[in-house]
Protein backbone atom coordinates (compact mmCIF):
# COMPACT_ATOMS: atom_id res chain seq x y z
CA UNK A 1 0.00 0.00 0.00
CA UNK A 2 2.47 2.67 0.95
CA UNK A 3 4.94 1.86 -1.82
CA UNK A 4 7.52 5.29 -1.93
CA UNK A 5 9.08 7.47 0.54
CA UNK A 6 6.93 8.05 3.18
CA UNK A 7 5.92 5.66 5.35
CA UNK A 8 2.37 6.06 7.13
CA UNK A 9 3.24 7.19 11.16
CA UNK A 10 -0.14 8.68 12.01
CA UNK A 11 -3.27 6.11 13.65
CA UNK A 12 -6.45 6.36 11.88
CA UNK A 13 -7.80 7.17 15.52
CA UNK A 14 -6.16 8.66 18.27
CA UNK A 15 -4.95 6.56 21.11
CA UNK A 16 -6.77 3.82 20.69
CA UNK A 17 -4.14 1.45 19.42
CA UNK A 18 -0.41 1.67 20.92
CA UNK A 19 2.54 2.20 17.55
CA UNK A 20 6.28 2.21 19.19
CA UNK A 21 6.98 -1.04 18.86
CA UNK A 22 7.12 -4.64 17.11
CA UNK A 23 3.98 -5.99 19.17
CA UNK A 24 1.05 -3.25 18.31
CA UNK A 25 -1.92 -3.38 21.36
CA UNK A 26 -5.60 -2.23 21.48
CA UNK A 27 -5.88 0.04 23.99
CA UNK A 28 -8.60 0.06 26.74
CA UNK A 29 -9.73 0.58 30.21
CA UNK A 30 -10.52 -1.55 33.19
CA UNK A 31 -12.92 -0.96 36.05
CA UNK A 32 -11.36 -0.88 39.23
CA UNK A 33 -14.72 -2.08 40.79
CA UNK A 34 -15.51 -4.87 38.81
CA UNK A 35 -12.89 -5.58 36.21
CA UNK A 36 -14.78 -5.15 33.21
CA UNK A 37 -13.05 -4.19 30.46
CA UNK A 38 -14.01 -1.57 27.42
CA UNK A 39 -12.74 -1.16 24.13
CA UNK A 40 -12.75 1.73 22.93
CA UNK A 41 -12.20 3.36 26.42
CA UNK A 42 -14.36 4.16 28.43
CA UNK A 43 -13.57 6.57 32.06
CA UNK A 44 -16.89 7.50 33.06
CA UNK A 45 -19.51 5.36 34.66
CA UNK A 46 -19.04 1.74 34.58
CA UNK A 47 -21.45 0.11 32.86
CA UNK A 48 -21.95 -3.04 34.90
CA UNK A 49 -25.73 -2.36 36.53
CA UNK A 50 -24.09 -4.26 39.88
CA UNK A 51 -20.98 -1.86 39.85
CA UNK A 52 -21.02 1.76 41.04
CA UNK A 53 -17.27 2.28 40.44
CA UNK A 54 -15.95 5.14 37.99
CA UNK A 55 -12.50 4.43 38.73
CA UNK A 56 -11.05 2.79 35.43
CA UNK A 57 -7.10 2.37 34.71
CA UNK A 58 -5.97 2.39 31.30
CA UNK A 59 -4.82 -1.01 29.70
CA UNK A 60 -3.27 -2.82 26.28
CA UNK A 61 -5.89 -5.53 25.51
CA UNK A 62 -4.62 -9.18 24.68
CA UNK A 63 -3.07 -8.86 20.98
CA UNK A 64 -4.11 -12.43 20.41
CA UNK A 65 -7.35 -14.54 20.35
CA UNK A 66 -9.47 -16.57 18.22
CA UNK A 67 -12.27 -16.20 15.42
CA UNK A 68 -15.36 -15.77 16.10
CA UNK A 69 -16.70 -15.14 13.31
CA UNK A 70 -15.48 -13.41 9.73
CA UNK A 71 -17.07 -11.76 6.69
CA UNK A 72 -15.97 -9.27 3.55
CA UNK A 73 -16.64 -6.13 1.99
CA UNK A 74 -17.30 -6.38 -1.72
CA UNK A 75 -18.49 -3.27 -1.99
CA UNK A 76 -16.60 0.40 -1.26
CA UNK A 77 -18.37 1.71 2.38
CA UNK A 78 -19.58 5.20 1.92
CA UNK A 79 -17.18 8.12 3.54
CA UNK A 80 -15.65 8.84 6.16
CA UNK A 81 -14.33 5.12 4.74
CA UNK A 82 -11.34 6.37 2.04
CA UNK A 83 -10.58 3.81 -0.29
CA UNK A 84 -7.79 2.82 -2.91
CA UNK A 85 -8.89 3.28 -6.75
CA UNK A 86 -9.75 0.88 -7.93
CA UNK A 87 -11.74 -0.62 -4.52
CA UNK A 88 -9.99 -4.05 -3.54
CA UNK A 89 -12.23 -6.07 -1.14
CA UNK A 90 -11.23 -6.50 2.16
CA UNK A 91 -11.63 -9.31 4.59
CA UNK A 92 -13.29 -8.41 8.43
CA UNK A 93 -12.59 -10.87 11.23
CA UNK A 94 -14.71 -10.85 14.73
CA UNK A 95 -11.75 -11.69 17.47
CA UNK A 96 -12.07 -13.35 20.50
CA UNK A 97 -10.29 -12.31 23.47
CA UNK A 98 -9.81 -14.70 26.09
CA UNK A 99 -8.41 -12.64 28.89
CA UNK A 100 -11.02 -9.58 28.37
CA UNK A 101 -13.87 -12.11 27.68
CA UNK A 102 -14.92 -9.90 24.61
CA UNK A 103 -15.27 -9.48 20.68
CA UNK A 104 -13.52 -7.22 18.44
CA UNK A 105 -14.16 -6.63 14.96
CA UNK A 106 -11.15 -5.39 12.49
CA UNK A 107 -10.18 -5.64 9.28
CA UNK A 108 -8.18 -8.44 8.33
CA UNK A 109 -4.85 -8.26 6.65
CA UNK A 110 -4.56 -7.47 2.92
CA UNK A 111 -4.07 -10.83 0.97
CA UNK A 112 -6.18 -13.05 3.45
CA UNK A 113 -9.63 -13.92 2.21
CA UNK A 114 -12.41 -15.29 4.13
CA UNK A 115 -11.50 -18.86 2.45
CA UNK A 116 -8.98 -19.11 4.37
CA UNK A 117 -10.59 -17.99 7.59
CA UNK A 118 -12.57 -20.60 10.52
CA UNK A 119 -13.78 -19.92 13.68
CA UNK A 120 -11.37 -20.68 16.59
CA UNK A 121 -8.28 -19.61 14.71
CA UNK A 122 -5.80 -18.22 16.58
CA UNK A 123 -4.80 -14.32 15.48
CA UNK A 124 -2.64 -11.66 16.26
CA UNK A 125 -3.38 -7.65 15.85
CA UNK A 126 -0.70 -5.95 13.66
CA UNK A 127 -0.76 -2.43 12.17
CA UNK A 128 -1.18 -2.05 8.51
CA UNK A 129 -1.73 1.13 6.62
CA UNK A 130 -5.13 2.46 5.05
CA UNK A 131 -5.67 5.40 2.85
CA UNK A 132 -6.42 9.09 4.40
CA UNK A 133 -7.96 11.58 2.25
CA UNK A 134 -5.51 13.92 3.66
CA UNK A 135 -2.05 12.17 4.25
CA UNK A 136 -0.94 10.62 0.78
CA UNK A 137 1.19 8.30 2.92
CA UNK A 138 -2.50 6.70 4.04
CA UNK A 139 -2.97 6.22 7.88
CA UNK A 140 -2.47 3.48 10.49
CA UNK A 141 -5.41 1.36 11.82
CA UNK A 142 -5.20 -2.41 13.73
CA UNK A 143 -5.93 -5.38 11.73
CA UNK A 144 -6.15 -9.14 12.77
CA UNK A 145 -3.87 -11.40 11.33
CA UNK A 146 -3.66 -15.33 11.36
CA UNK A 147 -0.64 -16.15 13.77
CA UNK A 148 1.59 -18.63 12.32
CA UNK A 149 0.73 -21.92 11.27
CA UNK A 150 -3.02 -21.53 12.29
CA UNK A 151 -5.56 -22.57 10.39
CA UNK A 152 -3.29 -25.49 9.01
CA UNK B 1 -54.07 -11.64 32.22
CA UNK B 2 -55.82 -8.80 33.20
CA UNK B 3 -53.68 -6.39 30.78
CA UNK B 4 -54.98 -6.83 27.39
CA UNK B 5 -56.78 -4.89 24.76
CA UNK B 6 -58.62 -5.24 21.74
CA UNK B 7 -57.30 -4.38 18.35
CA UNK B 8 -60.18 -3.29 15.89
CA UNK B 9 -59.08 -1.86 13.05
CA UNK B 10 -55.80 -2.56 10.92
CA UNK B 11 -54.74 -0.85 8.04
CA UNK B 12 -51.55 -0.29 5.55
CA UNK B 13 -50.58 1.87 2.72
CA UNK B 14 -48.76 -0.25 0.35
CA UNK B 15 -44.81 -0.79 1.08
CA UNK B 16 -42.71 0.70 -2.23
CA UNK B 17 -40.66 3.23 -3.53
CA UNK B 18 -43.19 5.78 -3.87
CA UNK B 19 -40.82 9.60 -3.02
CA UNK B 20 -44.02 10.98 -1.52
CA UNK B 21 -44.41 12.37 2.40
CA UNK B 22 -44.74 10.32 4.94
CA UNK B 23 -48.22 11.68 6.52
CA UNK B 24 -49.62 10.65 3.08
CA UNK B 25 -48.78 6.86 3.79
CA UNK B 26 -49.00 7.06 7.16
CA UNK B 27 -53.16 9.04 6.68
CA UNK B 28 -54.05 6.49 4.36
CA UNK B 29 -53.16 3.78 6.65
CA UNK B 30 -55.54 5.52 9.58
CA UNK B 31 -58.13 6.04 7.36
CA UNK B 32 -58.39 2.18 6.71
CA UNK B 33 -58.04 0.90 9.89
CA UNK B 34 -60.74 3.39 10.84
CA UNK B 35 -62.52 1.88 8.38
CA UNK B 36 -61.80 -1.19 9.38
CA UNK B 37 -62.65 -0.98 12.87
CA UNK B 38 -66.37 1.03 11.94
CA UNK B 39 -65.66 4.26 14.11
CA UNK B 40 -65.71 7.97 13.68
CA UNK B 41 -62.15 9.43 13.74
CA UNK B 42 -63.75 11.43 16.36
CA UNK B 43 -63.67 8.43 18.43
CA UNK B 44 -60.23 8.43 18.63
CA UNK B 45 -59.31 10.18 21.65
CA UNK B 46 -55.30 9.28 21.41
CA UNK B 47 -53.11 9.21 18.51
CA UNK B 48 -49.61 7.34 18.95
CA UNK B 49 -47.15 7.35 16.43
CA UNK B 50 -43.77 5.68 15.19
CA UNK B 51 -41.42 8.40 15.26
CA UNK B 52 -38.00 8.43 13.09
CA UNK B 53 -35.08 10.26 13.59
CA UNK B 54 -32.71 10.54 10.56
CA UNK B 55 -29.42 12.38 10.71
CA UNK B 56 -29.94 14.12 13.82
CA UNK B 57 -33.00 15.98 12.54
CA UNK B 58 -36.28 14.93 14.42
CA UNK B 59 -38.48 15.96 11.88
CA UNK B 60 -40.70 12.73 11.93
CA UNK B 61 -42.79 14.00 14.19
CA UNK B 62 -45.52 11.03 13.75
CA UNK B 63 -48.36 11.35 16.26
CA UNK B 64 -49.10 15.24 15.26
CA UNK B 65 -48.20 15.21 12.12
CA UNK B 66 -50.76 12.29 11.18
CA UNK B 67 -53.19 13.58 13.58
CA UNK B 68 -53.25 16.76 12.06
CA UNK B 69 -53.60 15.54 8.54
CA UNK B 70 -56.91 13.62 9.77
CA UNK B 71 -58.18 16.35 10.87
CA UNK B 72 -57.42 18.00 14.59
CA UNK B 73 -60.08 17.00 16.54
CA UNK B 74 -58.44 17.48 20.25
CA UNK B 75 -57.42 13.39 21.09
CA UNK B 76 -54.02 13.33 23.39
CA UNK B 77 -51.34 13.10 20.62
CA UNK B 78 -47.89 11.34 21.35
CA UNK B 79 -44.56 10.24 19.28
CA UNK B 80 -42.49 6.82 20.27
CA UNK B 81 -38.95 7.09 19.03
CA UNK B 82 -37.49 3.97 19.56
CA UNK B 83 -35.54 2.22 15.94
CA UNK B 84 -37.10 -0.56 14.52
CA UNK B 85 -39.53 -0.98 18.06
CA UNK B 86 -40.86 2.50 17.49
CA UNK B 87 -43.95 1.04 16.14
CA UNK B 88 -44.01 -0.90 19.45
CA UNK B 89 -43.42 0.98 22.00
CA UNK B 90 -45.70 3.43 20.34
CA UNK B 91 -48.51 0.62 20.64
CA UNK B 92 -47.11 0.23 24.51
CA UNK B 93 -47.70 4.29 24.77
CA UNK B 94 -51.59 3.69 23.46
CA UNK B 95 -51.82 0.00 26.06
CA UNK B 96 -51.19 2.14 29.32
CA UNK B 97 -53.58 4.96 28.49
CA UNK B 98 -56.71 2.75 27.40
CA UNK B 99 -55.60 -0.04 30.06
CA UNK B 100 -55.42 3.26 32.89
CA UNK B 101 -59.09 3.99 31.62
CA UNK B 102 -57.49 7.26 30.68
CA UNK B 103 -59.49 6.68 26.96
CA UNK B 104 -61.44 3.63 25.01
CA UNK B 105 -60.09 4.11 21.30
CA UNK B 106 -56.89 5.00 20.12
CA UNK B 107 -54.82 5.22 17.02
CA UNK B 108 -51.00 3.82 16.95
CA UNK B 109 -49.76 4.51 13.40
CA UNK B 110 -46.41 4.53 11.81
CA UNK B 111 -44.80 6.16 8.60
CA UNK B 112 -41.71 6.66 6.34
CA UNK B 113 -39.80 8.01 3.28
CA UNK B 114 -36.53 6.48 2.81
CA UNK B 115 -34.10 8.92 1.67
CA UNK B 116 -32.75 8.23 -1.56
CA UNK B 117 -28.90 6.48 -1.72
CA UNK B 118 -26.73 5.52 1.40
CA UNK B 119 -27.27 6.21 4.54
CA UNK B 120 -23.77 7.08 5.64
CA UNK B 121 -22.71 9.31 8.61
CA UNK B 122 -22.40 13.48 8.60
CA UNK B 123 -19.18 15.12 7.58
CA UNK B 124 -16.25 15.68 8.99
CA UNK B 125 -13.73 14.15 11.64
CA UNK B 126 -15.81 12.85 14.25
CA UNK B 127 -14.05 10.38 16.19
CA UNK B 128 -16.36 10.72 19.64
CA UNK B 129 -18.93 8.82 17.33
CA UNK B 130 -18.89 5.35 16.97
CA UNK B 131 -21.02 5.54 13.96
CA UNK B 132 -18.68 7.39 12.22
CA UNK B 133 -15.60 5.45 13.78
CA UNK B 134 -16.79 2.38 12.41
CA UNK B 135 -17.09 3.47 9.01
CA UNK B 136 -14.10 4.89 9.10
CA UNK B 137 -12.46 1.62 9.57
CA UNK B 138 -14.68 -0.38 7.27
CA UNK B 139 -17.36 -2.09 9.70
CA UNK B 140 -20.37 -1.02 7.45
CA UNK B 141 -24.20 -2.42 8.35
CA UNK B 142 -24.07 -5.67 6.25
CA UNK B 143 -20.53 -6.75 8.23
CA UNK B 144 -23.09 -7.31 11.21
CA UNK B 145 -25.33 -9.42 9.40
CA UNK B 146 -22.74 -11.19 7.91
CA UNK B 147 -21.15 -12.16 10.99
CA UNK B 148 -23.96 -13.19 12.63
CA UNK B 149 -24.50 -15.36 9.59
CA UNK B 150 -20.90 -16.85 9.14
CA UNK B 151 -21.25 -17.70 12.83
CA UNK B 152 -24.30 -20.04 12.24
CA UNK B 153 -22.30 -21.54 9.55
CA UNK B 154 -19.23 -22.76 11.42
CA UNK B 155 -21.16 -23.76 14.82
CA UNK B 156 -24.29 -25.37 13.27
CA UNK B 157 -23.13 -25.85 9.62
CA UNK B 158 -25.84 -23.98 8.18
CA UNK B 159 -24.97 -23.50 4.41
CA UNK B 160 -25.81 -20.64 1.97
CA UNK B 161 -28.19 -22.94 0.75
CA UNK B 162 -30.19 -23.18 3.97
CA UNK B 163 -30.27 -19.30 3.63
CA UNK B 164 -31.56 -19.09 0.08
CA UNK B 165 -34.22 -21.18 1.16
CA UNK B 166 -35.23 -18.41 3.83
CA UNK B 167 -35.55 -15.82 0.97
CA UNK B 168 -37.37 -18.78 -1.30
CA UNK B 169 -40.15 -18.97 1.22
CA UNK B 170 -40.61 -15.36 2.18
CA UNK B 171 -40.87 -14.40 -1.97
CA UNK B 172 -43.24 -17.30 -2.56
CA UNK B 173 -45.54 -15.89 0.78
CA UNK B 174 -45.65 -12.20 -0.25
CA UNK B 175 -46.16 -13.38 -3.90
CA UNK B 176 -49.60 -12.24 -3.97
CA UNK B 177 -49.30 -9.64 -0.16
CA UNK B 178 -50.39 -6.56 -2.39
CA UNK B 179 -48.69 -4.37 0.25
CA UNK B 180 -45.77 -6.02 -0.20
CA UNK B 181 -43.17 -4.11 -2.62
CA UNK B 182 -41.74 -7.07 -4.26
CA UNK B 183 -43.83 -9.31 -5.44
CA UNK B 184 -41.95 -12.07 -7.63
CA UNK B 185 -40.71 -15.57 -6.72
CA UNK B 186 -37.45 -16.18 -6.34
CA UNK B 187 -35.67 -19.63 -7.21
CA UNK B 188 -32.07 -20.88 -5.08
CA UNK B 189 -30.53 -19.88 -8.14
CA UNK B 190 -31.34 -16.57 -8.60
CA UNK B 191 -30.41 -16.25 -5.04
CA UNK B 192 -27.10 -17.77 -5.96
CA UNK B 193 -26.55 -15.70 -8.87
CA UNK B 194 -27.04 -12.07 -6.87
CA UNK B 195 -24.43 -10.51 -6.35
CA UNK B 196 -21.62 -11.13 -2.91
CA UNK B 197 -22.54 -7.64 -0.32
CA UNK B 198 -20.53 -9.25 2.55
CA UNK B 199 -19.64 -13.32 2.22
CA UNK B 200 -22.13 -15.26 3.35
CA UNK B 201 -24.99 -12.80 2.50
CA UNK B 202 -25.73 -12.37 -1.61
CA UNK B 203 -27.87 -9.19 -2.11
CA UNK B 204 -30.75 -10.97 -1.84
CA UNK B 205 -30.22 -12.25 1.57
CA UNK B 206 -30.35 -8.39 2.68
CA UNK B 207 -33.75 -6.90 3.10
CA UNK B 208 -33.83 -3.30 1.50
CA UNK B 209 -35.47 -0.13 2.72
CA UNK B 210 -38.99 0.98 1.44
CA UNK B 211 -41.78 3.45 1.92
CA UNK B 212 -44.89 2.25 3.68
CA UNK B 213 -47.27 3.30 6.82
CA UNK B 214 -49.48 0.67 9.00
CA UNK B 215 -51.90 1.61 11.81
CA UNK B 216 -54.13 -0.01 14.42
CA UNK B 217 -57.22 0.81 15.68
CA UNK B 218 -56.80 -0.93 19.47
CA UNK B 219 -59.39 -0.12 22.70
CA UNK B 220 -60.10 -1.68 25.81
CA UNK B 221 -62.01 -4.94 25.55
CA UNK B 222 -65.10 -3.24 27.33
CA UNK B 223 -64.97 -0.82 24.37
CA UNK B 224 -65.07 -3.99 21.79
CA UNK B 225 -67.55 -5.58 23.48
CA UNK B 226 -70.44 -2.44 23.36
CA UNK B 227 -70.11 -2.03 19.70
CA UNK B 228 -70.01 -5.95 18.97
CA UNK B 229 -66.61 -6.73 18.40
CA UNK B 230 -65.86 -9.07 21.84
CA UNK B 231 -64.49 -11.38 19.77
CA UNK B 232 -61.56 -9.19 18.24
CA UNK B 233 -58.08 -9.72 18.32
CA UNK B 234 -56.16 -8.84 21.48
CA UNK B 235 -52.96 -7.92 22.47
CA UNK B 236 -51.66 -10.11 25.63
CA UNK B 237 -48.32 -9.14 25.83
CA UNK B 238 -45.82 -5.87 24.50
CA UNK B 239 -42.34 -6.91 25.50
CA UNK B 240 -39.92 -3.09 24.83
CA UNK B 241 -37.26 -4.62 26.93
CA UNK B 242 -33.28 -3.32 26.97
CA UNK B 243 -30.59 -5.65 26.28
CA UNK B 244 -28.81 -6.87 29.74
CA UNK B 245 -25.40 -6.45 30.74
CA UNK B 246 -23.02 -7.65 29.74
CA UNK B 247 -24.45 -8.39 25.77
CA UNK B 248 -23.46 -11.58 24.31
CA UNK B 249 -23.28 -10.14 20.57
CA UNK B 250 -21.00 -7.50 18.61
CA UNK B 251 -24.08 -4.94 17.74
CA UNK B 252 -24.19 -1.97 15.28
CA UNK B 253 -22.45 0.71 15.60
CA UNK B 254 -20.15 -1.07 18.09
CA UNK B 255 -16.55 -2.57 16.99
CA UNK B 256 -16.34 -4.60 19.99
CA UNK B 257 -18.77 -6.55 22.32
CA UNK B 258 -19.02 -5.79 25.65
CA UNK B 259 -16.29 -7.92 28.50
CA UNK B 260 -18.29 -10.58 30.15
CA UNK B 261 -15.35 -11.33 32.82
CA UNK B 262 -17.81 -9.47 35.89
CA UNK B 263 -21.18 -11.43 34.77
CA UNK B 264 -22.21 -14.17 32.06
CA UNK B 265 -22.99 -13.04 28.71
CA UNK B 266 -27.02 -12.34 28.15
CA UNK B 267 -28.58 -12.70 24.57
CA UNK B 268 -30.82 -9.83 23.72
CA UNK B 269 -32.41 -11.03 20.77
CA UNK B 270 -33.89 -14.15 23.16
CA UNK B 271 -34.89 -11.27 25.49
CA UNK B 272 -37.55 -9.75 24.20
CA UNK B 273 -39.79 -12.78 23.25
CA UNK B 274 -39.00 -14.11 26.72
CA UNK B 275 -40.79 -11.24 28.59
CA UNK B 276 -43.75 -11.37 25.98
CA UNK B 277 -44.55 -15.05 26.96
CA UNK B 278 -44.03 -13.56 30.25
CA UNK B 279 -46.54 -11.02 29.96
CA UNK B 280 -48.98 -13.05 28.37
CA UNK B 281 -48.92 -16.41 30.06
CA UNK B 282 -48.08 -18.32 26.43
CA UNK B 283 -45.79 -20.78 25.93
CA UNK B 284 -44.01 -21.27 22.44
CA UNK B 285 -45.52 -24.35 21.58
CA UNK B 286 -48.72 -22.34 21.79
CA UNK B 287 -47.62 -20.39 18.68
CA UNK B 288 -49.64 -20.77 15.49
CA UNK B 289 -47.75 -17.73 13.47
CA UNK B 290 -44.61 -15.74 13.46
CA UNK B 291 -43.68 -12.27 12.22
CA UNK B 292 -39.75 -11.70 12.85
CA UNK B 293 -37.44 -9.48 11.80
CA UNK B 294 -35.46 -10.82 8.56
CA UNK B 295 -33.45 -8.09 8.04
CA UNK B 296 -31.32 -10.88 6.55
CA UNK B 297 -32.20 -14.31 5.40
CA UNK B 298 -29.94 -15.91 8.18
CA UNK B 299 -31.45 -13.27 11.22
CA UNK B 300 -34.99 -15.16 10.22
CA UNK B 301 -33.33 -18.21 11.45
CA UNK B 302 -32.06 -16.88 14.44
CA UNK B 303 -35.09 -14.79 15.62
CA UNK B 304 -37.29 -18.69 14.74
CA UNK B 305 -34.28 -19.53 18.15
CA UNK B 306 -34.85 -16.81 19.92
CA UNK B 307 -38.88 -17.14 19.98
CA UNK B 308 -38.31 -20.60 20.91
CA UNK B 309 -39.80 -22.40 18.12
CA UNK B 310 -37.37 -24.62 17.78
CA UNK B 311 -33.85 -25.48 19.93
CA UNK B 312 -31.03 -23.50 19.18
CA UNK B 313 -29.10 -24.09 16.23
CA UNK B 314 -31.80 -26.32 14.57
CA UNK B 315 -33.75 -23.20 12.71
CA UNK B 316 -32.28 -24.28 8.87
CA UNK B 317 -33.54 -28.02 9.78
CA UNK B 318 -37.04 -26.66 10.12
CA UNK B 319 -36.85 -24.39 7.68
CA UNK B 320 -36.10 -27.26 5.23
CA UNK B 321 -38.14 -29.61 6.57
CA UNK B 322 -41.04 -27.33 5.18
CA UNK B 323 -42.38 -26.08 8.43
CA UNK B 324 -41.92 -22.59 8.42
CA UNK B 325 -43.91 -22.34 5.20
CA UNK B 326 -47.78 -21.63 4.81
CA UNK B 327 -49.14 -24.69 5.74
CA UNK B 328 -46.53 -26.36 7.78
CA UNK B 329 -46.54 -26.57 11.70
CA UNK B 330 -45.07 -23.08 12.16
CA UNK B 331 -45.73 -20.43 9.43
CA UNK B 332 -42.93 -17.63 9.87
CA UNK B 333 -43.74 -14.49 8.21
CA UNK B 334 -46.35 -15.44 6.08
CA UNK B 335 -46.73 -11.60 4.90
CA UNK B 336 -43.43 -12.47 3.24
CA UNK B 337 -41.34 -10.38 5.61
CA UNK B 338 -38.85 -7.91 4.84
CA UNK B 339 -37.47 -9.90 2.39
CA UNK B 340 -40.89 -8.63 0.50
CA UNK B 341 -41.60 -5.65 2.09
CA UNK B 342 -38.00 -3.53 2.56
CA UNK B 343 -37.89 -2.30 5.93
CA UNK B 344 -40.06 1.54 6.66
CA UNK B 345 -38.35 1.42 9.84
CA UNK B 346 -41.40 3.22 12.13
CA UNK B 347 -44.41 1.77 10.50
CA UNK B 348 -42.57 -1.92 10.52
CA UNK B 349 -43.01 -3.22 13.37
CA UNK B 350 -46.68 -2.44 13.26
CA UNK B 351 -46.85 -4.00 10.03
CA UNK B 352 -46.41 -6.82 11.36
CA UNK B 353 -49.00 -6.65 13.97
CA UNK B 354 -51.30 -5.67 11.10
CA UNK B 355 -50.20 -9.23 9.32
CA UNK B 356 -50.76 -11.27 12.37
CA UNK B 357 -54.46 -9.53 12.77
CA UNK B 358 -55.46 -10.82 9.54
CA UNK B 359 -54.12 -14.12 9.86
CA UNK B 360 -55.96 -14.68 13.67
CA UNK B 361 -59.19 -13.01 12.08
CA UNK B 362 -58.81 -15.69 9.20
CA UNK B 363 -58.61 -12.51 6.83
CA UNK B 364 -55.52 -13.36 5.05
CA UNK B 365 -56.74 -14.87 1.55
CA UNK B 366 -54.45 -16.97 -0.17
CA UNK B 367 -51.68 -16.44 2.79
CA UNK B 368 -53.70 -17.97 5.38
CA UNK B 369 -52.60 -20.18 8.44
CA UNK B 370 -55.22 -22.13 8.78
CA UNK B 371 -56.39 -22.08 12.90
CA UNK B 372 -54.30 -19.79 13.59
CA UNK B 373 -54.96 -18.39 17.42
CA UNK B 374 -51.57 -17.21 18.69
CA UNK B 375 -49.37 -15.12 16.67
CA UNK B 376 -45.75 -13.47 17.67
CA UNK B 377 -43.77 -11.07 16.51
CA UNK B 378 -40.36 -9.97 17.37
CA UNK B 379 -37.77 -7.39 16.34
CA UNK B 380 -34.56 -5.49 17.18
CA UNK B 381 -32.59 -2.28 16.16
CA UNK B 382 -30.30 0.19 16.65
CA UNK B 383 -29.41 1.62 19.99
CA UNK B 384 -30.67 -1.24 22.01
CA UNK B 385 -34.27 -0.68 21.12
CA UNK B 386 -36.05 -4.29 20.08
CA UNK B 387 -39.48 -5.58 20.77
CA UNK B 388 -42.05 -8.20 20.56
CA UNK B 389 -45.84 -8.47 20.65
CA UNK B 390 -47.94 -11.38 21.34
CA UNK B 391 -51.86 -11.25 19.94
CA UNK B 392 -54.11 -13.77 20.95
CA UNK B 393 -57.49 -14.66 19.61
ZN1 LIG C 1 -17.35 -1.98 37.13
Amino acid sequence: MSAGAAQATVPVLDGWFTTAGAAPHLIGTRCSGCGTYYFPKLETFCRNPDCESSQFETVELSRTGKVWSFTNACYKPPEPYIAAEPFVPYTIAAVELEREKMVVLGQVVEGVGVESLKAGMEMELVLETIPDATLPEGKLTWKWKPVEGAGQ
Amino acid sequence: MSGEIAIIGVGMHPWGKWGRNFAEYGVAAAQAAIRDAGIHWRDVRFISGGGTVRNGYPGYVAGATIAQALGWQGAEVNTSYAACASGSQALAAARTKILSGDCEVALVVGADTTPKGFLAPAKGERPDDPDWVRFRVGITNPTYFALYARRRMEIYGDTQDDFALVKVKNAEHGFTNEYARYRKKFTAEDVAASAMVADPLRLMDVCATSDGGAALIVCSLDYAKKIGKGDAVRIAAISTVTPSFPSALVEMPDLATDSAVAAAPLSFRSALPTKAYEQAGVDPKDVSVAEVYDLSTALELDWIEDCGLCARGEAAALTRSGATRIGGRIPVNPSGGLACFGEAVPAQALAQVCELTWQLRGQAGSRQVEGAKVGITANQGLFGHGSSVIVVR
